[in-house]
């Protein structure tokens, strides 16, 4: 890998294990705020409970690789239990087509909503409207997605347009994986 | 099957190419009928002496078109328009033809994609059989190279089959012209048709996706089956979006899990499926030979017309 990819931004995952005790999410995520992490999703599986008794969450951020490293440390130094750090990012990357009203039926809605089936974050859109917002325009829109995850997210981006009479132009898939 | 004695039912581009394209093969023509009469000579056409008829009068000949049905053939090749629900007339054809043992060759999709279990039905009480290979995407062995492969090895096809379609996506994507426009050229160039629905909206491409997941599940399916979008009103817009990224928008037909869908897709400007203008492509995946794709003209008289003639080809002698 060349220096300059050093230098991108990626997304990671982190996986932490918390103890059910009030103030102990925020206290989690200080140290990736403090040290130059953005923040992209937080999946905190409340009911399910590790080996240790503990509460997973899966927190996935976006970061330089030199600045993940400060923040895995930073959340060690905080006392936090980290027990996956970075070895599995995104796996999947998914890009689809909306066309149709995507202003009127409210973009972000539909954004936050494709965000909200939890297996999928949204890392870039495009839009184009060569005849103003009140015609029909079309966005493309990437998804990074855990193993496995594309399919649900998929259905959500199928969901969504169904409701919003978008037209969606879907990726070929193969097993999951965008062909 | 050699030297087979064939009737050629449908006098349209393939039926007509059909009648040109035998004699090359080591066939010959005994009966031919368009929609209004038939020529019938037991002894074979003077197929040229036909096709000066029909374009001079517009008709193949003098007999009623049930003589065609009555002449004594070894195959029939039906090449009639396809029509959906029934499938009629064609299929009353092709239980003729099975009802008197006799083989039977398909251009026309409406009996193998909306009747496929009582044309299967129908050939089980028959000595002869039923052949479709000019079904699925025209001149390309699609269906033969299944049956190879052994359809239970085959784990999903997908393929670009309707060359309308894909001309209209292919121009837009190229000239960055919106979907009016380059379905107005096509018509004028005849790449597609006065009343384009047939194709635009995605119904033929489905028609040979569901012939394609009845070979591999061994039939049940037919076009109600199939989840089925078009390209109609996609703005050029889109295109230029998915260019900016490397992707290109193709109306794709797919057979996996189970399913039968079609729609317009993203797929890698110059990815395997990404084939221009009319052409069409087939991409068959396999449990242990990997993917094959084969790609090919998926319309056209003479391209068809070598697709039922191989099917001939294959029919066993009796």
């Amino acid at each position: 890998m060349s220096d300059a990819a050093s230098d991108a931004v990626r997304a990671y995952t982190v996986r932490l294990e918390l103890v059910d005790e009030p103030g102990e999410l925020l206290r989690a995520l200080e140290p990736i705020a403090n040290n130059g992490g953005n923040l992209l999703s937080i999946f905190h599986e409340r009911g399910n409970l590790t080996p240790r008794g503990h509460i997973p969450v899966e927190v996935d951020l976006e970061a330089t690789p030199d600045r993940f490293e400060t923040i895995v440390e930073a959340l060690r130094a905080a006392g936090v239990n980290v027990i996956q750090a970075g070895a599995e990012r995104y796996s999947e990357e998914v890009t689809v087509l909306l066309v149709g009203h995507l202003v009127e039926t409210d973009l972000s809605d539909t954004l936050s909503r494709i965000e909200n089936c939890g297996s999928a974050s949204v890392a870039d859109v495009s839009l184009t409207a060569p005849d103003g917002t009140d015609e029909v325009s079309a966005a493309r829109i990437r998804l990074v997605a855990h193993a496995e995850g594309t399919d649900r997210a998929l259905e959500t981006v199928r969901e969504v347009a169904a409701e919003k009479e978008l037209r969606l132009v879907e990726p070929l898939m193969a097993g999951g994986v965008e062909a | 099957m050699k030297q087979a004695r064939l009737a050629i039912l449908g006098a349209g581009a393939v039926g007509r190419s059909v009648l040109e394209l035998a004699g090359d093969y080591g066939h010959s023509v005994v009966a031919v009928a368009d929609s209004e009469t038939a020529a019938v000579d037991a002894e074979g056409l003077d197929t040229e002496a036909v096709l000066e008829r029909k374009a001079a009068r517009g008709v193949v000949g003098d007999h009623d078109v049930a003589a065609a049905l009555d002449a004594d053939y070894d195959v029939l090749v039906e090449a009639t328009p396809t029509t959906l629900g029934d499938a009629e007339p064609g299929f009353s054809h092709v239980e003729r033809a099975l009802e008197a043992d006799r083989h039977v060759v398909l251009a026309n999709k409406g009996p193998v994609a909306e009747r496929y279990d009582d044309l299967r039905a129908l050939e089980a009480d028959s000595a002869g059989s039923v052949r479709f290979e000019a079904t699925v995407g025209g001149a390309i062995p699609a269906l033969s190279t299944i049956e190879d492969m052994d359809p239970s090895h085959v784990t999903r096809v997908r393929g670009i089959l309707n060359g309308t379609a894909n001309f209209v996506l292919s121009r837009m994507a190229a000239e960055g012209l919106d979907y009016e426009h380059v379905l107005a050229e096509a018509q004028d160039l005849g790449v597609a048709e006065a009343d384009p629905s047939f194709d635009v909206e995605g119904t033929d491409a489905a028609l040979k996706c569901v012939i394609v997941a009845n070979e591999l599940y061994g039939g049940g399916y037919t076009l109600a089956d199939a989840d089925v979008e078009g390209i109609e009103n996609i703005p050029g817009s889109a295109l230029e979006l998915a260019a900016e990224d490397g992707r290109t928008v193709r109306l794709v037909g797919e057979v996996s899990g189970g399913e039968v869908r079609v729609g317009p897709r993203l797929v890698p400007e110059h990815g395997t499926l990404a084939v221009s203008g009319t052409m069409n492509i087939v991409q068959i995946e396999t449990e242990h030979a990997g993917p094959l794709a084969i790609s090919g003209h998926g319309a056209g008289g003479p391209e068809t017309a070598s697709a039922v003639l191989a099917d001939v080809g294959r029919l066993p002698q009796p």
